[in-house]
């Protein structure tokens, strides 16, 4: 492509030749950036945009890569975490990328990014005002497992129906003795739109509450972009008398000790033998460094040798 | 482990060159020419044509070198790789009553103006394998006709139409604005131009059996094969500063105007409708299954109740697409393990509580 047209952006140096900056050219980030803006004008609603087909699959984070790509410019510093691990094949694979497309510096420290593209995971260190946090998001409608139609929903969330949606945490409490989710715990926006917060365990709920970063949503199959402002009340469904509540675990992390963090499971032998560690590596990491040491800070170094 | 160790940044770029050894297979067997597969994968290359909607024979053939033969991989290469060019506007309407025909077949009458035309078909071939092509040889010559075929063959809907015996086609106006489903998200209910941009270039497959449904009774529909053809047409654009139209090149297309019968409704009488298929190269079951598909799809418009999938433009529209499909099938095996962890624990909290209750009960 022609570097000079007013469409382009130069390529910054050592990038893939051929691509403007970012990948996505200059006309479809300006479509993208209208629907940002309109997203944040509307905190919770989903705005329809003209999702383009990436060189990375549909289900691999299309829609938070073109937010991603949309809102970097060459001063950023980006984060690219999946599962709360920055070096989840995935997330390797997308940090990668915009690396070859844009060129940008990389870090795996929460406190020094500027954008962190995420998939399942809110970061356990709190985030700032100059962040932003882009949520790759499988379906974006809450209301999806109720109702399967699109033109059917848009209009309960345009007209704010949400009985179905109470009636559906009532039958859960009714039948299971709780509100039987564990992740993509529905939220309301602003006392307005109902929303899915993506994948993240219910854990991680609290975080998006009055949170003050910008946080940006993208749906690249099912073409939906959404997003809450700073400082936006954000309330997980609940009654009165069955309270929203967390994940809780018995232990502690093994590396770290910590136990305010969200724990995975790792089965470490053929016996089932498991420990429990922090999903948020740098989080874990930066424990550690600190001093602090779980009750085997080395429970993963055997499985960890064997990488590829 | 594949997830949370350090090292994933190698273990994919190993994977990558395995990969592009395990394509190139054994170094013994001489290296696979792209220009093979155009020549001789023809319906290969013009399936990922169509379902990459790209009309580019050898950029697909690079596709599905590149993918070890998975046209859907292929496709998607292609996808990928389209989204990246420059759009500098929509091409005329085709004229497909002025298509060189290879081939032009009705079901519907046993002779039409301009004849029966069979072509490349596999459709009387007896369905033994060949041993003889596991051998090289030469190629085949086949015996060119003496009379030329008119320059114009009549569609079969024409012939009805005068008869009144089959709706109208009615054409848009010419500047009305035609949908871009690749630029813009699909809003329902889709107008038709969007339901057959999206059929054209939806999975075989996936339009295969949905057609077949329907002629099991899921939606059922009566369908006559009206007519099938194939061949080449040329392609048309208007660019704004000449003012007229220049000719861009020649596509090969195929074409299926399915006949329908319709029992009529209080303010209709009794009519045959129309379902149309058409694809990028020679792709005959794609063509009739969109036909198929898109009249059942005209169901709403017609005044009929959507009882059947076929019927169901959200069903139909959102699920017709290989490379969605495959993306979000097999992100699954994208790490989950966060979720999965939620899931143990919520789990595993409501059978401690399910056993407290059970031990209550016996006591």
């Amino acid at each position: 492509m022609n570097a000079s047209s007013p469409l382009q952006v130069a390529p910054a140096a050592g990038t893939t030749e051929g691509y403007n900056f970012g990948y996505l050219d200059e006309q479809t980030k300006r479509m993208i950036r209208r629907a940002l803006l309109k997203a944040v004008a509307i905190p919770g609603y989903q705005v329809p945009f003209g999702s383009r087909e990436m060189p990375l699959p549909y289900g691999w984070g299309t829609g938070g890569i073109q937010v991603t790509a949309s809102v970097i410019g060459p001063a950023d510093v980006l984060k690219v975490i999946d599962q709360g691990a920055d070096d989840t094949t995935n997330a390797v694979s997308i940090r990668k990328f915009f690396n070859r497309v844009a060129g940008v510096r990389t870090t795996e420290k929460t406190s020094a990014a500027t954008i962190i593209q995420t998939r399942h995971r809110v970061p356990e260190t709190p985030l700032a005002e100059n962040q932003i946090l882009v949520y790759q998001v499988p379906i974006p409608e809450p209301l999806r497992w109720l109702e399967a139609r699109e033109a059917e929903t848009r209009r309960m969330h345009a007209l704010a129906e949400y009985g179905a949606m109470r009636v559906n945490l009532y039958e859960e409490v009714a039948r299971y003795g709780r509100i039987a989710k564990g992740y993509d715990y529905p939220v309301e926006v602003n006392g307005r739109y109902i929303m899915s917060p993506s994948p993240i365990p219910k854990f991680d709920n609290p975080k998006l509450d009055n949170n003050p970063a910008l946080q940006l949503f993208g749906a690249g199959r099912e073409r939906r972009i959404y997003a809450i402002p700073p400082y936006t009340k954000v309330k997980s469904l609940d009654f009165e008398d069955y309270p929203f509540t967390v994940e809780r675990w018995a232990q502690a992390c093994a590396l770290c000790g910590a136990t305010d963090s969200f724990l995975d499971e790792v089965i470490v032998d053929d016996q089932g033998a498991r420990v429990f560690v922090c999903s948020d590596t740098d989080y874990c990491e930066d424990r550690r460094k600190q001093g602090f040491r779980g009750a085997a800070p080395d429970a993963l170094a055997a499985t960890a040798s064997g990488a590829s | 482990m594949y997830v949370a160790v350090k090292g994933g940044e190698r273990a994919i770029e190993n994977a990558h060159r395995m990969l592009a050894e395990t394509r190139r297979g054994d170094p013994a067997t001489p290296e696979l020419a792209t220009t093979q597969l155009v020549e001789q994968l023809t319906l290969a290359v013009d399936r990922v044509m169509g379902e990459g909607s790209l009309y580019d024979r050898d950029l697909a053939a690079l596709a599905i070198k590149q993918s070890r033969g998975d046209l859907i991989e292929a496709a998607f290469l292609l996808r990928a790789y389209r989204t990246t060019l420059a759009r500098f506007g929509a091409a005329e309407p085709v004229d497909t009553n002025a298509m060189r025909v290879v081939r032009r077949i009705s079901s519907t009458f046993k002779d039409v103006p301009g004849g029966q035309v069979l072509g490349p078909t596999f459709d009387y071939t007896h369905r033994l394998l060949d041993f003889s092509l596991a051998a090289a040889g030469t190629r085949p010559e086949a015996p060119v006709s003496t009379t030329p075929l008119a320059g114009k063959l009549p569609r079969i809907g024409e012939l009805l139409e005068r008869e009144g015996l089959i709706e109208p086609v009615v054409p848009d106006a010419g500047d009305a604005p035609v949908g871009d489903l690749t630029r813009e998200s699909i809003d329902f209910p889709a107008d038709r131009d969007v339901r057959l941009q999206n059929l054209a270039r939806g999975d075989e497959g996936f339009l295969l059996a949905l057609g077949y449904s329907t002629q099991r009774g899921y939606g059922r529909n009566h369908p006559f094969c009206g007519e099938l053809r194939v061949g080449r047409v040329a392609l048309e654009y208007v660019p704004e500063e000449l003012g007229f139209a220049i000719e861009l090149g020649d596509v090969d297309l195929t074409e299926c105007q399915m006949i329908n019968q319709f029992k009529g409704s209080a303010e209709q009488p009794p009519q045959f409708t129309r379902g149309y298929g058409l694809v990028f190269g020679h792709a005959e079951r794609k063509a009739m299954a969109m036909a198929l598909v898109d009249r059942a799809l005209r169901a709403q418009e017609l005044g009929e109740t959507v009882v059947a999938p076929a019927q169901d433009q959200e069903f139909v529209l959102y699920h017709s697409d290989s490379v969605q499909a495959t993306g979000f099938v097999e992100h699954l095996k994208l790490p989950h393990y966060v979720d999965f962890q939620s899931e143990l624990v919520l789990v595993r909290g409501m059978r401690v509580e399910c056993g407290q209750v059970q031990a209550e009960a016996a006591e």
